[in-house]
């Protein structure tokens, strides 16, 4: 191979599918790859995988795909993980990788970096290359959102980064795409034994709802206090709904963390988003911004949320919520009769 | 038990602003913090200590003035603390810090255990932990949010992930970077405060702990600034006002037929 490849890193599920997240991180390196006239390649790490399932990563993208089959490698064990990439990318030298910044992601791509003494850029919210140099610009959100920074790795290799899940569609899957799937044997030496993986607890239902749910409805610090979430509950209630809430309401104990929406909570990505009392802080933008439908209620004109928001109310939570909530059943009874 | 702590003093972020001519960040005038989520980190580390005995050490890499931040943990309830601080260290990105901390913390082993915040609100990037780790070669749990158990030998820790969470059993020493459900920070004490009043903080240059020059600071650092700009935000709809009962009302039935617009109610 003359000109150095991109990879990707691809995740997978406990029922070794691959997880969507590895589809958008391609979409992100074919548009990187065009750029550079380079190869994509994914990487996958896994055990037992079928091969039907690892052409998918060729017909979302890749020009190639690494696969590595050891029954250690799953679940997910950081060390063995970046053992086995650093392996790797000795061997292949890829000038750019790229991984999600999920909680793997986000553990594996700092400890390989230090390995390959390299830089690595978190979070990422855009990638593109710069004119002339051909070096990957990384954009990311830093200093709590307040700003954006772009940053390159101007002389160290790899150049890695990681970027946000959902903030790239994936390609169409295109089953007349053409690549090549390269078994890599690894020996059992570079393997980690320290760590032993005891056990996996599934979240409550309560959770998935919220990332899957149509519509949510959120509250933030505007509500003033624990017994005023009932509104929220019971406004989500009526529009079957599932409850958000922001990491002030969070951090106050108002509602569990599992709830929060945003940077350090989850990413949303619902067909209607209500903020009720959250001043839109780029941190709590940056989980939901993806909605279909901004709603906002809140009383100063100058939120931030306003500026996102497809439909905004100014005004008093506390007079609106309720009248609403009485306005909607109002029209309920009124049509059950 | 030794437990290190590695903490960072940031800016309050709400406060932060920058000036766009010449893309630096304005800290003047900020209020300074202890990085909210090491405060989770010390509070575990404390009631570690209270189960298992030993003592815990706060180290941090910054400014003179991040003194400030480790005399506060100090009454909290650490036993010492050091300071790396020196203008080489300036401009130090993620892979530049965690291995001038891990230089350090080579240094004051043995260690039983080090705790770090899973990721610090200015830079964000959550990738100091890790990557000390990786320096250390420490077996690593990120995304910590509570221990099973804890002997001499091993720990058994659970950690978030997207679809759970997971059980971990590492060897000791090992490093955990933790999240706020792993316990709930308490408040300095008067005899911690009498402490951090009068204990003395040993500071450190990168040469005291035999890192040349150019390894570490913005000359050691593999990634660079390019530019800081702010966010632009794109997308702008209806705004209703409420200022009288007419309009509350009227906003609140223009709310119900936007809802039955894009179908997300039908009655
Ligand atoms: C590293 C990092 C990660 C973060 N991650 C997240 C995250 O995941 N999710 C998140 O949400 N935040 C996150 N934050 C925090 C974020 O910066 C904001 O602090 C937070 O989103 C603010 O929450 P809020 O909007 O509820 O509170 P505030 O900013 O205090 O806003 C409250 C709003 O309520 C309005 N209000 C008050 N009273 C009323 C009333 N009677 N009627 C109507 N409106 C009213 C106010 O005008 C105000 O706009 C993060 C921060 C950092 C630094
Ligand atoms: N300069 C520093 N000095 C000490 N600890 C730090 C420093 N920077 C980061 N850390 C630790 O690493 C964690 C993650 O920081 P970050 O990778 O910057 O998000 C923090 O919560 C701290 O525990």
């Amino acid at each position: 191979m003359q000109e150095k490849e991109i990879w990707t890193i691809s995740e997978i599920t406990e029922n070794k599918r691959i997880k969507t997240i590895s589809f958008e991180l391609l979409a992100w390196g074919r548009n990187l790859a065009e750029e550079l006239k380079v190869p994509l390649a994914a990487v996958i790490l896994g055990d037992s995988l079928k091969e039907e399932e690892l052409r998918e990563l060729i017909y979302r993208g890749a020009d190639q795909v690494y696969w590595i089959n050891h029954r250690q490698l799953v679940p997910f064990i950081v060390e063995n993980h970046s053992n086995v990439l650093q392996f790797l990318i000795k061997k292949y030298q890829p000038q750019i990788i790229i991984a999600g910044a999920t909680t793997q992601g986000r553990t594996l791509m700092p400890h390989l970096s230090v390995r390959l003494k390299t830089g690595l850029t978190a979070d990422c919210t855009e990638l593109k290359i710069e004119k002339g140099s051909g070096l990957l610009l990384q954009v990311r959100p830093a200093i709590g959102g307040n700003i954006m920074a772009t940053i390159k790795t101007p002389e160290k290799r790899p150049q890695m980064a990681t970027v946000r899940p959902k903030s790239k569609q994936m390609l169409p899957r295109d089953e007349n795409r053409k690549g090549g799937i390269i078994p890599i044997k690894i020996d059992d030496t570079i393997l980690d034994g320290r760590v032993i993986h005891l056990g996996f607890q599934k979240n409550e239902k309560e959770e998935i709802v919220l990332s899957t749910a149509d519509v949510i409805v959120s509250g933030g610090r505007g509500l003033k206090k624990k017994d005023h979430f009932n509104l929220i509950y019971d406004l989500a209630e009526q529009l079957n709904a599932a409850v958000g809430a922001s990491r002030e309401a969070v951090d106050r104990g108002w509602i569990s963390y599992p709830h929060q929406v945003g940077l350090s909570g989850k990413t949303v990505n619902p067909k209607a988003y209500l903020a009720i009392g959250i001043s839109g802080a780029i941190q709590h933008l940056a989980g939901m911004k993806t909605a279909e439908t901004i709603i906002a209620i809140n009383n100063n004109p100058q939120a931030d949320i306003f500026k996102i928001s497809d439909l905004g109310i100014i005004g008093d939570l506390f007079e609106i919520i309720p009248l609403l909530e009485k306005k909607l059943k109002e029209k309920k009874n009124c049509h059950e009769i | 038990m030794k437990i290190i702590v590695p903490i960072k003093q940031v800016p309050e972020t709400s406060q932060v602003k920058i000036n766009e001519e010449t893309g630096t960040v304005i800290r003047e005038g900020v209020e300074n913090i202890i990085n909210p989520l090491d405060l989770y980190a010390i509070e575990l580390a404390i009631e570690l200590r209270e189960e298992q005995g030993g003592t815990i050490t706060v180290i941090s890499m910054g400014p003179p003035k991040a003194e400030i931040a480790l005399r506060e943990a100090i009454a909290m309830g650490a036993d010492e603390a050091i300071l790396l601080s020196g203008k080489e260290f300036a401009g130090s990105d993620t892979w530049a810090t965690a291995y001038a901390l891990a230089t350090l913390i080579k240094k004051i082993q043995p260690f039983d255990l080090i705790v770090s915040g899973e990721r610090a609100t200015d830079g964000d990037t959550g990738q100091v932990g890790p990557g000390i780790a990786s320096f250390l070669n420490l077996p690593l749990s990120t995304y910590t949010r509570k221990i099973e158990s804890i002997d001499n030998q091993h720990i058994v820790v659970q950690r978030l992930i997207e679809e759970g969470s997971e059980t971990l059993k590492m060897p000791l020493p090992a490093l955990l970077t933790v999240v706020k459900e792993i316990s709930y920070p308490r408040l300095p004490t008067l005899r911690g405060k009498q402490k951090a009043r009068t204990i003395d903080i040993p500071v450190y240059s990168g040469e005291d702990i035999g890192i040349p020059e150019g390894e570490i600071g913005l000359k050691g650092s593999p990634t660079k600034v390019v530019k800081i700009y702010r966010p632009q935000i794109t997308r702008k709809g209806t705004l209703l006002v409420v200022k009288d009962e007419k309009t509350l009302s009227e906003s609140i039935d223009r709310l119900i037929s936007f809802l039955e617009e894009k179908k997300i109610i039908s009655f």
